[in-house]
C-alpha cells in the first residue's frame, strides 16, 4: 500500500491561508483567556494541584446527584462539584480560604458523613495541596518550557543552522499557544498531567518538524542544492516525508484514540490534549515551521554567503 | 562485530535475557496512583520564618532518619522517604488507604517529645497571676477586652471554688453598662481559672481554653511566669455537672528526664482496669536519674508531659526505678501501639507541616491499571495492523522489533527500579509511537531508494544510512525535553518523563539494531536483485 506516493501539493504556496487559520485560532484562544481571566479570576481553570486546595473524590453505593452534593455541602456556597466518568462517582475541588489544608478537608468530609451517613459513600481519592506548593508548580512548568525551548534552540542550532532552529521554536510556540486557547476555551482543569500533556506536546512536535527539516538539509547539502529555488526545495521536502508524517501521525493518534476511548475519567483529559497536540504538531511542521524557515531566510538571508554578509546576518539575527 | 546474523541474534537474545531477568526479579514498582497509597511533602513548620536555612536542612535530615524507624515499625511495604530540595521530605505508603490514614499521618506528624516534670502545688503559681492580669490588660487595652466580654474582674484574693456549687465565672462578671471607664482592676486570667479538683491544677471552662491559649503565647504574658514554672493542658476532660472543663497543671519548668532518655517502650493492656497503657524503659543513666528524683519526691506527683500536654499525673508511691507505664484513658491498643512506637522512634526536631497529601484508594488504581491494559491492547492491535497492512513482510518485522523494544523498555523500568504511574503508562504508550516512527521513517526511506532503481541489499543499506540522522534528531529532540520534564517535574510528572526517556533509548535500539538484524536475516536467503515486500 502506497499513501501520498509522488505527492505534489503546493503547501508553501498556501501558507498565507495557514497563517491566517493558525491566526484565527490563536486569537479565539486569547479571546477566551481573557474572558476567563474576567468570568472565572484566572486565564486558564487551575485545579488545586496549581491554586491549592482540597479535590475529595467521593463515589456514591447508591444513586445520588450533583445537587444532592452541592447541598449537602453549603447549598450556593458549595464548592465546585462535577461527576466524574461513572455515575455516582464526583470530584469536589474546595478552594482553601484562609484554613489550611487539613481543616478544608474535616470540614467537607464531615458534611458529607452528617449528611448522607458513612455507609452510603466511599471517599476514593483525595488531594490536598498547600498554596506555597502550587506556586512553586506553575514557575517550574513555565521554566521547564523555558529551557527545552533553549535546550533544543541550541541543539538544532548545532545540528542544522540557526534558522532551523529559530523556525522550529516559532512552530513550538505556535502549537503551545493553540494548545493553550483549547484548554482556555473549553475550561479544561489544568492539573499536574496536563503540564506533562502540553510540555510532551512541545517534544513531539520538535519531532516532526526536524523530519521536515532532515529532509530540507539533506535536499540542502545535494549537489546543486543551495541554488534552488528555497519555497520549490522546501516545499518539495514537505511532500517527501508526507508518507511518513500522515503514517506516523496516524499510529500515534490510533493509540491515543484507544486511550481516550477506554483509558477511563482519571486520563480523558490528559489523552484529549495529547490528541490536540498531536494533530496540531503535525499541523504545524508543514504548515508554520516550514513557512517560517523561509520567511526567516528571505529576512536574513540564507547563511551561505560570503562571510561578510554571514557576519551582518548574524548580528541582526541575534539582536 | 556484532555485524553478523549470527552475533546479531545473540546480542538481542541477551538483551531480551537481561531485561526478562530484571523483570521477573524486580518487578515493576507501580505508582501510587495505580495501587493507591497515600503522598505526602513535609516541610519544618517554621510559620514565623525564625529558622535558618541550615537549621531547617538540619530538622529535616534527622527527622528524615526518625520517620524512616517510624514508619518501618508501623508496618509498610515499601515505602519512600526522600529528601527534595533543602528542606523538604517526600513520603509515599503504598497500600495506605484512606482508612488507615489518619493514624499513618499521627504516625508522621507526631513530635513525640516526652518530658517528665514536677508538679508544683497552684500556690506556687498563684503569686505571678496579679501580675499576669496587669499585662494582659496593658497588652490588649481595657477597651479590646471589653469588646470581647472578658473585661472580668476576679475576685482579688481567692479563686471561686466551683467544686461546691459557686458558679464562679457568671458571679465575677460585670455588666457593660455598669462598668466605669476607670475599671482598672481587670482580671482577665485570674477570672477563667477555677480552683482545681487534683493537686497542682487549676480548671477552665472548655469554651474558654482558646481564649486562654490566646493570653498565654502573647510576649508579654510570657515574661510574666516564672521560668521555673510551667503551665500544661491536661489532654483528657473533666465533666462537672452540666459543664466540661479543662485542666491547667502548674508544674516545674524543666523537665528532670526526658524522652531521648528511653530504651523502650511497649502498648500493653493494663490487667487491673483492662485499659490500654505504654510501658516504657529508660537506659542507664535515664534510670539513674528517675530513680533519684522520684526518691526525692515520694508522695509528690509527676506529669508526664507528651508534646507539652499531660497525658498522666501519677502520685510518687515509692521509688520508681528504670520503668515506668503511660495509662492511655480511654485510647485504644492501636493508639498505645502508635505511641510506644513514635517513642521508641524518638522525638522530631522540630514539627512537620503537611504541604501536599494525595490519597488513592486501591479501587480506583485498580481501575485505571485495567483501563490502561485494555487501551494498550488496542492500541498495540491498531499499530500492528497498521504495520503489517502498508508494509506486509517488513511491517511484521517491525511489529517484532516493536515486541523487542516492549520488553526492553519494561526491562529497563525494572532494572532501575523506576515506578510506573498513570501518566507513565501513558507516555509507555505514547513512545510505542515514537518507536514505530523510527520504522517508519526507515520503510519509507527503502521505498524511495527502491524507486530510484537502487538493488535491493542496496536500498536497504542506504535506507537505514539516510534515515538515521533524522531518527538521531528527533529522538534527541524529545530526549531533551523529556529530562528537562524529569528534572522540573515532580510525582507523575517525573514517571512519566522516565517512562519517556527509557523509551527512546529503547527504540533507538530497537528501529536501528533489531529492525535491521531482522531485515538481515529476511534477506539472507535472497539475491541482491530480488524484491522484497516492504
Amino acid at each position: 500500500m502506497r499513501l501520498f506516493d509522488q505527492a505534489q501539493y503546493g503547501f508553501i504556496e498556501n501558507r498565507k491561508r495557514a497563517y491566517g487559520f493558525s491566526g484565527v485560532l490563536i486569537l479565539v484562544g486569547i479571546a477566551a483567556m481573557i474572558f476567563n481571566v474576567f468570568s472565572i479570576g484566572g486565564w486558564q481553570n487551575y485545579g488545586v494541584d496549581f491554586t491549592g486546595g482540597v479535590l475529595i473524590q467521593v463515589q456514591f453505593h447508591e444513586p445520588a446527584t450533583a445537587a444532592q452534593l452541592r447541598a449537602a455541602l453549603g447549598g450556593s456556597e458549595a464548592p465546585p462539584i462535577t461527576r466524574f466518568g461513572e455515575e455516582n462517582e464526583f470530584t469536589i475541588r474546595a478552594p482553601l480560604g484562609d484554613e489550611g489544608i487539613e481543616e478544608v478537608r474535616a470540614r467537607y468530609e464531615g458534611q458529607l458523613a452528617t449528611t448522607f451517613g458513612t455507609e452510603v459513600f466511599t471517599i476514593v481519592r483525595t488531594e490536598s495541596v498547600g498554596p506555597k506548593i502550587g506556586a512553586e508548580l506553575e514557575r517550574n512548568a513555565a521554566l521547564a518550557i523555558l529551557f527545552s525551548f533553549a535546550l533544543t534552540l541550541v541543539y538544532i542550532a548545532t545540528r542544522f543552522e540557526l534558522r532551523f532552529g529559530l523556525a522550529a521554536v516559532i512552530a513550538t510556540v505556535h502549537d503551545i499557544l493553540i494548545t493553550l486557547g483549547f484548554l482556555a476555551v473549553f475550561r479544561v482543569e489544568i492539573a499536574l498531567p496536563t503540564v506533562a500533556a502540553v510540555l510532551t506536546i512541545v517534544g513531539y512536535s520538535l519531532n516532526d518538524t526536524i523530519v521536515v527539516f532532515d529532509r530540507v538539509r539533506e535536499n540542502l547539502n545535494a549537489k546543486g542544492g543551495r541554488r534552488r529555488d528555497p519555497k520549490e526545495l522546501v516545499n518539495r521536502s514537505i511532500n517527501e516525508t508526507l508518507p511518513r508524517t500522515v503514517l506516523t501521525s496516524g499510529t500515534t493518534l490510533a493509540v491515543l484514540g484507544a486511550l481516550l476511548a477506554v483509558g477511563g475519567a482519571v486520563i480523558f483529559d490528559f489523552t484529549a490534549v495529547l490528541i490536540l497536540g498531536v494533530t496540531v504538531g503535525t499541523y504545524s511542521s508543514i504548515f508554520v515551521a516550514s513557512p517560517a524557515l523561509l520567511e526567516i531566510q528571505k529576512r536574513f538571508g540564507d547563511g551561505t554567503a560570503g562571510r561578510e554578509r554571514r557576519q551582518k546576518r548574524g548580528a541582526s539575527a541575534t539582536a | 562485530m556484532f555485524n553478523s546474523i549470527r552475533s546479531r541474534i545473540i546480542v538481542i537474545l541477551t538483551m531480551l535475557g537481561i531485561s526478562l531477568g530484571y523483570l521477573y526479579a524486580n518487578q515493576i514498582k507501580l505508582g501510587l496512583d495505580l495501587q493507591g497509597g497515600m503522598h505526602l511533602v513535609l516541610e519544618v513548620e517554621d510559620p514565623e520564618g525564625t529558622l535558618t536555612s541550615e537549621a531547617r536542612a538540619d530538622a529535616i535530615d534527622r527527622a528524615e532518619r526518625i520517620l524512616r524507624t517510624r514508619i518501618d515499625e508501623f508496618g509498610v511495604a515499601e515505602p519512600t522517604i526522600q529528601k527534595v530540595g533543602a528542606d523538604r521530605l517526600i513520603i509515599e505508603l503504598p497500600g495506605i488507604g484512606l482508612e488507615d490514614e489518619s493514624r499513618a499521618k499521627t504516625v508522621i506528624q507526631q513530635s513525640a517529645f516526652l518530658e517528665f516534670k514536677l508538679v508544683l502545688p497552684v500556690q506556687e503559681f498563684q503569686s505571678n497571676l496579679a501580675r499576669i492580669d496587669r499585662q494582659i490588660v496593658a497588652a490588649l487595652g481595657v477597651d479590646s477586652l471589653r469588646v470581647l466580654g472578658r473585661d472580668v474582674q476576679g475576685p482579688t484574693s481567692e479563686i471561686e471554688n466551683i467544686l461546691f456549687g459557686g458558679d464562679a465565672p457568671d458571679s465575677t462578671e460585670i455588666d457593660v453598662e455598669d462598668g466605669e471607664e476607670e475599671a482598672v482592676d481587670l482580671r482577665p486570667m485570674t477570672g477563667l481559672l477555677a480552683s482545681g479538683d487534683v493537686e497542682g491544677t487549676y480548671l477552665v471552662a472548655t469554651e474558654d481554653v482558646d481564649f486562654l491559649n490566646l493570653l498565654l503565647d502573647l510576649p508579654q504574658v510570657q515574661r510574666a511566669i516564672p521560668r521555673n514554672v510551667a503551665l500544661h493542658w491536661d489532654v483528657d476532660l473533666v465533666g462537672l455537672g452540666q459543664r466540661t472543663y479543662s485542666r491547667l497543671y502548674v508544674t516545674e519548668g524543666n523537665a528532670f528526664v526526658t524522652g531521648d532518655m528511653l530504651e523502650d517502650a511497649i502498648a500493653q493492656r493494663d490487667p487491673q482496669f483492662n485499659q490500654a497503657q505504654v510501658a516504657f524503659t529508660f537506659n542507664r543513666a535515664g534510670g539513674r536519674r528517675f530513680s533519684n528524683f522520684t526518691t526525692q519526691h515520694i508522695g509528690d506527683y509527676i506529669a508526664i508531659v507528651l508534646d507539652d500536654e499531660i497525658v498522666s499525673a501519677p502520685v510518687v508511691q515509692d521509688r520508681i526505678g528504670a520503668s515506668g507505664v503511660i495509662n492511655m484513658g480511654q485510647a485504644d491498643m492501636t493508639d498505645a501501639a502508635d505511641l510506644a512506637l513514635v517513642l521508641r522512634a524518638g522525638a522530631l526536631p522540630a514539627p512537620l507541616e503537611i504541604m501536599e497529601e494525595r490519597t488513592v484508594g486501591p479501587s480506583l488504581g485498580q481501575d485505571s491499571i485495567d483501563r490502561g491494559q485494555i487501551a494498550g491492547l488496542i492500541g498495540m492491535v491498531a499499530v500492528i495492523a497498521i504495520m503489517v497492512l502498508y508494509y506486509r513482510v517488513a511491517g511484521v518485522l517491525a511489529v517484532f522489533a516493536l515486541g523487542v523494544y516492549l520488553v526492553l523498555v519494561m526491562g529497563g523500568l525494572a532494572a532501575f527500579g523506576f515506578t510506573l504511574t498513570l501518566p507513565g503508562m501513558a507516555g509507555l504508550i505514547l513512545s510505542v509511537g515514537m518507536a514505530v516512527d523510527a520504522n517508519v521513517l526507515i520503510f519509507e526511506r527503502v521505498r524511495e531508494e527502491l524507486k530510484l532503481g537502487r538493488a535491493t541489499r542496496t536500498a536497504v543499506d542506504e535506507g537505514f544510512a539516510h534515515a538515521l540522522s533524522a531518527i538521531v534528531d528527533a529522538n534527541m529532540t524529545t530526549l531533551i525535553t523529556a529530562i528537562i520534564l524529569f528534572q522540573f517535574g515532580t510525582g507523575p510528572v517525573r514517571g512519566f518523563a522516565v517512562t519517556l526517556s527509557i523509551g527512546i533509548v529503547a527504540s533507538f535500539f530497537s528501529a536501528l539494531y533489531v529492525t535491521r538484524s531482522f531485515f538481515l536475516i529476511y534477506l539472507s536467503g535472497k539475491k541482491a536483485s530480488d524484491p522484497i515486500s516492504i
